[in-house]
């Protein structure tokens, strides 16, 4: 049984993201993703209109599963995530994470996560449901 | 008036021809650097974390196929609408077990539901559309719900 301690309101220690041109590039590359968006700036800029380099969606979803389970540590596992991108990231975005425990119910917890840029604008919101128990 | 016609609405349910994804350590380790991941497990390819699996869905496909904004050609579960705008919408996963190096998945995609709402600039359509990623044996793995909205 795990010792795991979790209460309502509990908080994530915060993370920031800022991923740079290499991330980015390499990010892209291990998904197999060769949208312009992600490292074509002229394209970027003049065909879509946007003035940097975008972050990816699913990067910073991937983003704030990382900081559950860094929060859950070896105390459970994620058994549920849903996340939704708000509004456009940009390299050189400085993407702030942050979470709590908003429902806990016997071996398991809900949690709201945000991703917030440098402006306090979040640009990524997300929850995620975990289950308490020695992660294999 | 709705936007969704009977023929549109007949969609639902539609599938594609399941593939299958192999994945190898070396992709999870690669994937793991290029998040930025702390976990062990994951640096070292001993298990995927989750959002590996966006990679699954990447055609692989010839150079001369991809559209002039580099991107691969969309999904043909992607209904003819009467609003062309695609934009994401989110995705939601249910975990059922841990992917691990060695696997081999077989992906089954099917266009799930169709809805509008009034949005404040004008009508969406929401597309919701399954993923399930099972082994070869038809143990779930994991099931994406993936939405896009056209306006």
């Amino acid at each position: 049984m795990s010792t795991f301690q979790v209460a309502v309101g509990d908080t994530l220690e915060t993370r920031s993201f800022a991923a740079d041109s290499v991330q980015l590039f390499l990010y892209n590359a291990a998904i197999w993703n060769p949208h312009r968006i992600h490292y074509d700036l002229p394209y970027t800029r003049e065909t879509e209109g946007h003035p940097q380099l975008l972050i990816d969606g699913p990067l910073q979803g991937d983003w704030l599963t990382q900081m559950v389970e860094e929060w859950l540590g070896t105390h459970g596992v994620l058994t549920a995530f849903a996340y939704s991108n708000r509004m456009a990231a940009y390299l050189g975005d400085v993407l702030t994470g942050a979470g709590q425990v908003t429902e806990c119910e016997g071996q398991s917890a809900t949690l709201s996560l945000t991703l917030n840029n440098q402006n306090n604008q979040t640009t990524t919101v997300a929850t995620a449901r975990v289950r308490f128990q020695a992660r294999p | 008036m709705s936007l969704l016609t009977d023929e549109i609405r007949a969609l639902i349910g539609t599938e594609v021809a399941p593939f299958e994804f192999e994945v190898s350590r070396n992709d999870i380790r690669k994937y793991a650097v290029a998040t930025g991941q702390r976990q062990q497990r994951y640096l070292d390819g001993d298990e995927a974390p989750l959002m590996f699996l966006f990679s699954a869905m990447m055609p692989v496909i010839p150079l001369s196929e991809l559209l002039p904004d580099g991107r691969q050609p969309d999904s043909p579960l992607i209904p003819e609408l009467p609003l062309k705008r695609i934009m994401a919408g989110g995705s939601e996963y249910q975990v059922h077990g841990r992917i691990l190096p060695g696997q081999v998945l077989v992906c089954r995609q099917k266009l799930a539901d169709l809805y509008e709402k009034q949005g404040g600039s004008g009508p969406l359509i929401f597309m919701v559309f399954e993923n399930r990623f099972e082994t070869r044996d038809g143990e779930p793995v994991v099931t994406e719900l993936l939405t896009r909205i056209a306006r």
